[in-house]
């Protein structure tokens, strides 16, 4: 072995030359980071300027003297902490009912037998392909009927059964052994205990992937809130954000982004803590053909 | 196996009403195993029914109906759809849509394409880490803040990015105020969000193509582009067609990007079709003539991921 690795070394000019090549092809690589990266630095940097500097070209990219006061003044402009809180009953609202569901009927699917079960499962596979437009308006007109509009409820229980979240679910559920379901009904388990005993502390990471995509999703909601919220107090932090801009608009830049800012925060967490499980959820549906 | 823990004398025993389902049998077991089967999806099939089957048709029988929501809904046949065919505005929205999604997926194909195949390339692990998070981490973003933060970026007076063209000698461009600028900015606004997608989908596609047949493209001496060209990207072909029916199907219903960027102009430059449903539902109160649209788009959704499958034959190769 040593021996044809020291035959095939290339010669120093072809080292020089692999190094100019490797560095071309890390080109795109850069750019697009860049590209990427820029309107976030630039986002944190303009929220801890002055307002009144906030316009100044070339932006100040690290700005010397941060400037904490927009982060205070996004509290007393909008109710921000209203906000957080709103958005955060909302994802766990709809987070604790989606794993219900979804835990339930996913392992309805992929361990237990009945009558039917083919049929059912395409049908409610089918219902993935319509689109949230095709259904909205009838569901606003429901929620305006029960007088629930402009309630944070209004966000939560339409969004609690997903067709996603039952098949995401059920893939994982498919791929736990099936000797320790035999093992544990020789042991005299009821069909109940084996799901909660056995299947569901295994499923834990295939919980943890469609809880982190429902959070990611529900945060991130713009267009629901925006039909079903009226008053200031109800919304969320997209909408909020929005809201601000509105109100603010190119007048304090400094504010609004500073308000961005503490919405990204969440996200950069959510990152950090899932990005395992994120990127396992993300791809689920690709990698399985 | 189930045969030792339920006794086959057991079978046939029944006790009170609910004997069936208490049977000591391999079918006494299957039974209670399909009771709970219902039961375990029960909370689903309502879920679904409720807020998603039930509603679809609802706004299907809607576009049969004229409603302002005061009064009852009125009954006039094919009007809606009649109208819908002879309204300007919704014509250039799904117009819009069409040059949104064909420009939006492309590009979102072919730079996210590019990304994942240079990430093939030899690296430190810190680099191939920071280059994964750039590309992925504004896919957790929202659009709509996102969309707040570009308009500021994309201003045509004191944004950044004219600043920094402007240096190159370019004269500022009129991002937002043009209906030609603002359909591209609204492009690059929901690119920059949704490129981390398709990359994540290739990353995956390119893992799954078996190293035998890139090793044997290097034994014959094909590299570099000729590689990248006939054998690679044929091999990735079904992550291609998964990414490209993925982003259509989103593509199709843009809404938050143009709404917060540019409010559907200027003019009708940038109005799309959820939009014009939003608008006619919501802020006209023209309930049956929304559905009609909502139910165009649905159906156009069905017809372009159809034709992608369809078509999908001709080019996607499975390994």
């Amino acid at each position: 072995m040593s021996v044809i690795a020291v035959a095939n070394r290339p010669a120093p000019s072809n080292r020089t030359r692999r190094a100019v090549f490797w560095t071309i092809g890390l080109l795109p690589l850069v750019v697009a980071s860049v590209i990427i990266v820029a309107p976030v630095l630039w986002t944190v940097s303009s929220s801890l300027r002055t307002p009144a500097q906030s316009y100044t070209l070339p932006p100040e990219w690290l700005p010397i003297h941060p400037f904490w006061g927009n982060y205070q003044t996004v509290f007393t402009t909008v109710p921000y902490g209203r906000y957080v809180l709103n958005s955060a009953i909302v994802c766990i609202g709809v987070l604790a009912g989606q794993l219900v569901t979804a835990g339930l009927g996913g392992y309805a699917f992929a361990r237990l037998n009945f009558p039917g079960k083919g049929l059912l499962f395409a049908l409610i596979m089918a219902t993935l392909m319509i689109p949230l437009q095709a259904t909205i308006i009838p569901v606003f007109e429901l929620i305006s009927k029960l007088h629930l509009n402009d309630t944070l409820i209004s966000l939560i229980v339409p969004a609690w059964a997903t067709p996603f979240g039952v098949f995401l679910l059920r893939q994982y559920f498919m791929g736990l052994p099936h000797e320790l379901e035999e093992a544990a009904v020789l042991d005299g388990a009821t069909i109940w205990q084996v799901f909660w005993r056995i299947y569901l502390p295994l499923g834990l990471p295939g919980f943890a992937i469609l809880a982190i995509l429902t959070f990611n999703g529900t945060w991130n909601d713009y267009f629901r809130p925006l039909i079903f919220l009226t008053s200031q107090q109800n919304f969320t932090v997209p909408l909020g954000v929005v809201t601000l801009f509105g109100y603010l608009g190119t007048g304090s830049i400094s504010v609004v982004l500073a308000g961005v800012v503490l919405s990204l925060l969440v996200v950069l967490a959510v990152y950090l803590i899932g990005q395992r499980y994120l990127i396992e959820g993300l791809t689920a549906g690709s990698l399985k053909s | 196996m189930r045969m030792a823990a339920n006794p086959q004398s057991f079978k046939g025993r029944r006790h009170g009403p609910l004997g069936w389902l208490r049977e000591q049998s391999y079918t006494g077991t299957a039974r209670r195993k399909a009771l709970m089967a219902y039961l375990f999806l029960l909370p689903t099939i309502l879920g679904i029914l409720i807020f998603t089957a039930g509603p679809v048709i609802v706004s299907l029988a809607l576009s049969f109906f004229s409603w302002d929501v005061i009064n009852d809904p009125v009954f006039i046949g094919f009007n809606n759809y009649r109208r819908l065919f002879h309204d300007q505005i919704v014509l250039t929205a799904f117009v819009n849509t069409g040059i949104f999604v064909v420009l939006a997926v492309s590009l979102q194909v072919l730079v996210g394409l590019l990304l994942a195949m240079r990430m093939q390339q030899r690296m430190p692990r810190w680099l191939r880490y920071v280059f994964r998070s750039a590309f992925f981490i504004p896919l957790l973003t929202s659009g709509a803040t996102i969309s707040v933060v570009m308009a500021y970026m994309f201003n045509q007076e004191f944004g950044t990015i004219n600043y920094y063209l402007g240096l190159f000698g370019i004269s500022a461009i009129p991002w937002l105020n043009d209906a030609k600028w603002a359909m591209i900015t609204v492009v690059l606004t929901y690119v920059w969000q949704q490129l981390g997608f398709t990359f994540l989908v290739f990353t995956g596609g390119l893992k799954s193509i078996s190293r035998e047949i890139l090793d044997a493209a290097d034994v014959d001496g094909i590299t570099g582009w000729r590689r990248a060209w006939y054998i690679t990207i044929p091999l990735l072909s079904p992550s291609i067609l998964f990414a490209t029916v993925i982003g259509v199907i989103g593509a199709l219903q843009v809404f938050t990007e143009p709404t917060v960027l540019t409010q559907g102009g200027p003019g009708d430059a940038t109005r799309t079709a959820v939009m014009i449903i939003y608008e006619a539902a919501f802020q006209y109160l023209q309930v049956g003539y929304g559905s009609t649209v909502a139910v165009l788009l649905f159906v156009v959704i069905l017809g372009v991921t159809g034709v992608q499958f369809w078509s999908s034959r001709r080019w996607v190769f499975y390994q």
